[in-house]
């Protein structure tokens, strides 16, 4: 095995600079290249194939605009099939091997975690375009999706403030999203005076389907003559067999709504939206908000996919919106070089599909308006409630002890991760 | 693995069991690592104030009604209000139709009720009043006037209103029981003037119940007292609540109940309560186990079969079931408008679709490999790959819906402390029926017979006249057809999608070793007791947690017992 190694590595080696020479040759013609990191295939090609078909139309449209700078946009579309190592080869791949001079991609915390050195490393241009847990600012990353105070926090504020809620219940799949923003909300829970014992906070495999226990538990915790209202984090198809038991349990959206962060119009289609109807989910777009711009994306999106029943949903506006952006910036800098993009970026803005602008911020977030919707019979969302204004989004929570006192500035600190009392930057950036 | 693979050359069919226990060690620790990875309210009150106001001059009940596919939801409130003001009981059966959406509106902008779902392309309306038949309108002309949250609650409490006089006395308990969970003025008042005309025990206690839990909040201390005494023993929430209000004390530590003798009764008819209820509790969890017992067992009972009897490692067992739960889906496709019947009428067909398949596969891959198992654990988890992405490219890799029949949804009240599902206890019995079947064929056919021949001594069945590869290809297709009989049941309960069986198979690998391999009432008590300890441990330790705590176990198990809770004995067990 090593032996052979050794020998892979000599030819590779021999033949970097003949491949460098090429792919310089291939700059050379004048295109800019847009990499595309995306699972194509396993568990979460559902999702993120959307979104690579997205970053496509995008790339298409700009280049029946003229493309960028008068050079066409050329896409490289790679596919690190659900494997969270592999999207760190893959992203090396884009970066060192085909140049990109930007990449749209991830979707999963654990797929971006294991991109960020490797971005950081190369010096390149990183759009995530789906609502996370925080924690983070990379210098080389952009966030257009919602951090926690995006999504999370105004929605247990709607349920607190106008539907009255007293007891809650933190249901959640078992992994690092749900686990930090549950740590987050019960952090802001308390801090808004409710009792540790009005809590309730729940995990269960991915792909669960023995709801029973978990919904009874649930219906015994609402029982307490409280309004309690259920805010889930579970994600992927555990939910259906989790709504259909709460159906089975006749536990009503009028009794204890579930308020869902991640199901969106993708995750309904083609579902049985019965024993959904009425429940709740809090996102920063939604297919059913009646405005020009979305309509022209809506139908934009039909044509390009050639199917009008397909659904647009939230992670699918971050992109749009993340690709305008980048847009705008390369524009502005007249240059695709990385450093200057990411220098430029922040303080640009873009209208928003549903109305409002989103601004790029100091910390690499963008601003979003919060919407809460609930689930009509046909898969779509009525909106019950909106933030006044756009909410900057926020890097390292403010709920948390740890990160309280931190800050990410890249305009004037530099710097990702700032104590604010020691006045000391930590280089920590995720 | 390896070392499962050397022992295991004796050129028979049947399977060393104790060669094929490391390579079980391994699949369970394998699933075991598996698990360890793992503002501004839009209907503001002005608003409200304002669509009332914009209703204000409509009084007729039809004229209200027939603004109802262009009002706002604020304005729906409103209308739905007023209609009960003008209309009182003839309304009932409007806002019941709205609630349900049942409630249309057709191409004449008539507003009008259709009865039922139904997939066609013209269907029967109704008047919303009277119900009577208007013929029939185009599917496509009709938009279906919807309802949100908040309309939905409005519904129901003026419903209980209404219904509290309604002819039907289930009608009347609902509507009591709706009431019971607000308790005001009003509702007090109007429950108290029903008490007296009530012909119906049941409905009659139920309003007792409402009116003593408001004499909780009485200003006469024998009122309370006698209000406590009556709610004793009763196991609904609203009341436990409203007594746990009784016995409770305020910051100071002073009792917020100034009556010593209402404190004390009160106490001792929550403890009553608590008993009651921790009794139903247990009823409930155990319930739930066996429930559970019953998915693994139906999972497994085919592979007690195909490895069991037949010692062969059927790694693509899941997608047999996934081939079944499949056959479901395609029947309710077929049969769009009898889901019910469509549901029932897929248990043969799964099992027709699976067999075959099993044969196909007996035939094609497996007996080339007799006796050679770690190949022909490769060969079939191969062929589980294949078959996966078989489904993938025919159907799609996203999930299909499989609906629930009516009769499987919903569940069955016992009291207010304990309910059981539907679709768990139809799972129950069903599991219970394909058991009894599956033991039948084996202990009273002549194919069973065989089977259990050809299982023991495979070169006496032969020199007794019996084919044993035609016997090893049915005994497997009669494995798979059963995998594909659980697949219709696991339809009903979780995802249909290309990765529905992986989700199973170590479930079962696990049932039928611990059971002991051979043994179908191995397989049995098995699947109930992991199912009920599962279940046990969920409340304490979550459902992470539990499900591997009940993996460690079945592998401290396995080094202690081998063999499983029920080995086989005899010259066939020792190979």
């Amino acid at each position: 095995m090593q032996r052979r190694n050794l020998i892979r590595t000599a030819v590779a080696m021999a033949a970097a600079p003949l491949l460098l020479g090429l792919s310089l040759g291939a700059q050379a013609a004048d295109t800019i290249k847009v990499g595309v990191l995306h699972s194509l295939s396993g568990t979460m090609a559902i999702s993120e194939t959307t979104l690579k078909d997205t970053v496509l139309m995008m790339i298409d449209e700009q280049n029946k605009k003229g493309g960028i700078l008068g050079k066409k946009l050329e896409p490289v579309v790679v596919d690190p099939a659900s494997n969270w190592p592999l999207f760190a080869e893959k992203a090396r791949e884009l970066l060192a091997k085909d140049k990109v001079d930007v990449i749209f991609g991830c979707w999963t915390s654990v797929s971006r975690k294991s991109v960020l050195p490797v971005v950081e490393e190369l010096n390149g241009l990183l759009f995530y375009p789906v609502q996370y847990e925080g924690e983070e600012s990379s210098k080389n990353v952009f966030y257009t999706g919602a951090a926690p105070n995006q999504q999370a926090i105004p929605a247990v504020d709607y349920l607190m403030k106008d539907v009255g809620v007293k007891r809650w219940v933190l249901e959640g799949t078992d992994y690092v999203y749900p686990r930090t923003t549950n740590k987050i909300l019960e952090a802001y829970l308390k801090s808004k005076g409710v009792a540790a014992a009005d809590i309730m906070i729940n995990y269960t495999p991915f792909g669960f389907s023995d709801w029973q226990s978990e919904v009874s538990k649930i219906k015994t915790f609402g029982s307490a003559g409280k309004k309690t209202a259920v805010v889930s984090t579970i994600n992927g198809d555990a939910n259906v067999p989790f709504y259909k038991e709460l159906g089975n349990q006749k536990i009503s959206a009028e009794d204890i709504p579930v308020v869902a962060f991640s199901v969106g119009e993708e995750e309904l289609a083609g579902l049985d939206t019965k024993p959904l109807v009425g429940h709740l989910a809090a996102w920063n777009y939604f297919e059913s908000i009646d405005t020009p711009a979305n309509k022209a994306a809506i139908a934009q999106w039909h044509k390009f996919i050639k199917n009008d029943k397909r659904t647009f949903n939230d992670p699918m506006e971050a992109t749009v919106i993340g690709f305008k952006l980048w847009v705008k910036a390369v524009e502005k800098a007249k240059t695709t070089d990385v450093s200057k993009v990411i220098d430029t970026l922040p303080g640009l803005e873009t209208p928003n599909l549903t109305g409002g602008v989103a601004k790029v911020l100091p910390n690499h977030h963008i601003t979003k308006p919060v919407y809460i919707g609930e689930v009509r019979d046909d898969g779509q969302f009525d909106v019950v409630w909106k933030t006044k204004s756009e909410v900057p989004g926020d890097a390292w929570s403010d709920f948390l002890p740890g990160s309280k006192d931190i800050e990410a500035d890249w305009v004037t600190l530099k710097c990702g991760n700032y104590n604010t009392t020691t006045k000391k930057c930590s280089g920590q950036n995720f | 693995m390896s070392h499962a693979g050397n022992r295991s050359r004796n050129g028979t069919n049947t399977v060393n069991v104790s060669t094929v226990r490391p390579l079980l060690r391994v699949l369970l620790a394998a699933g075991a690592f598996a698990l360890a990875l793992g503002a501004r309210p839009v209907i503001a009150q002005d608003e409200r104030a304002a669509a009332a106001a914009a209703v204000g001059d409509l009084q007729q009940p039809a004229a209200l009604v027939a603004a109802l596919p262009d009002a706002s939801y604020a304005d729906k409130q409103a209308i739905c209000e007023r209609l009960v003001q003008t209309a009182g009981a003839q309304a009932g059966p409007v806002l019941r139709a709205l609630l349900d959406g049942r409630l249309y509106s057709d191409a004449h902008h008539r507003v009008v009720v259709v009865e039922g779902e139904s997939e066609s392309e013209t269907v029967p309306i109704h008047d919303p009043f009277s119900g009577a038949a208007l013929g029939s309108a185009a599917s496509a002309d009709l938009s279906r006037i919807g309802s949100n949250n908040m309309l939905r609650k409005t519904l129901k409490g003026l419903l209980a209103q209404l219904d509290l006089a309604d002819v039907d006395p289930a009608r009347r308990l609902a509507a009591v029981q709706e009431s019971l969970r607000s308790l005001d003025g009003a509702t007090i008042d109007a429950l108290r003037a029903r008490r007296d005309q009530e012909p119906d025990d049941k409905v009659r206690r139920a309003i007792d119940v409402g009116l003593a839990t408001a004499d909780l909040a009485s200003d006469s201390a024998d009122a309370r007292l006698a209000a406590v005494q009556k709610l004793d023993g009763e196991l609904s929430p609203e009341v436990y609540n409203a007594l746990q209000a009784l016995v409770a004390t305020d910051e100071a530590g002073a009792s917020r109940e100034a009556d010593e003798r209402v404190r004390i009764a009160a106490r001792q008819a929550l403890s009553h309560i608590d008993a009651m209820r921790s009794v139903y509790g247990a009823v409930e969890t155990l319930f739930f186990g066996l429930s559970l017992g019953s998915v693994l067992v139906l999972s497994a009972i085919g592979l007690a079969i195909t490895f069991g009897v037949m010692g062969v490692i059927n790694m693509a067992h899941g997608e047999l079931m996934m081939l079944g739960a499949y056959t479901a889906y395609v029947m309710q496709q077929i049969l769009p408008q009898h889901i019910t019947a469509a549901t029932l009428l897929s248990v043969p067909m799964a099992f027709v679709v699976a067999g075959v398949a099993g044969v196909a596969i007996e035939r094609g891959i497996v007996r080339f490999l007799y006796g050679r198992p770690l190949e022909t654990l490769l060969a079939t988890f191969g062929l589980s790959l294949i078959l996966q992405q078989l489904v993938r490219s025919v159907f799609s890799p996203l999930n299909r819906s499989v609906s629930t029949p009516e009769f499987m949804s919903g569940s069955w009240v016992v009291n207010d402390a304990l309910s059981l599902t539907w679709n768990r206890l139809y799972i129950v019995a069903f599991m219970l029926l394909v058991f009894v079947a599956l033991l039948l064929v084996l202990k009273r056919t002549s194919l069973g017979l065989k089977v259990r021949a050809v299982s023991q001594n495979r070169a006496m069945a032969r020199a007794m006249g019996v084919r044993t590869e035609w016997i090893d290809a049915l005994t497997f297709g009669l494995g798979s057809g059963v995998a594909g009989v659980a697949g219709v049941a696991l339809s009903q309960l979780t995802n249909v999608g290309p990765n529905l069986g992986q989700s199973y198979i170590i479930d079962s690998f696990m049932v039928v070793v611990f059971g002991g391999v051979g043994s179908l009432w191995g397989t049995l008590i098995s699947g109930m007791s992991l199912g009920v300890v599962s279940k046990l441990l969920e409340p304490y330790a979550g459902a992470v947690m539990a499900k591997i705590l009940v993996l460690l176990f079945l592998i401290l198990f396995i080094q202690r017992r081998p063999r499983g809770l029920f080995p086989q004995k005899g010259r066939a067990a020792e190979g």
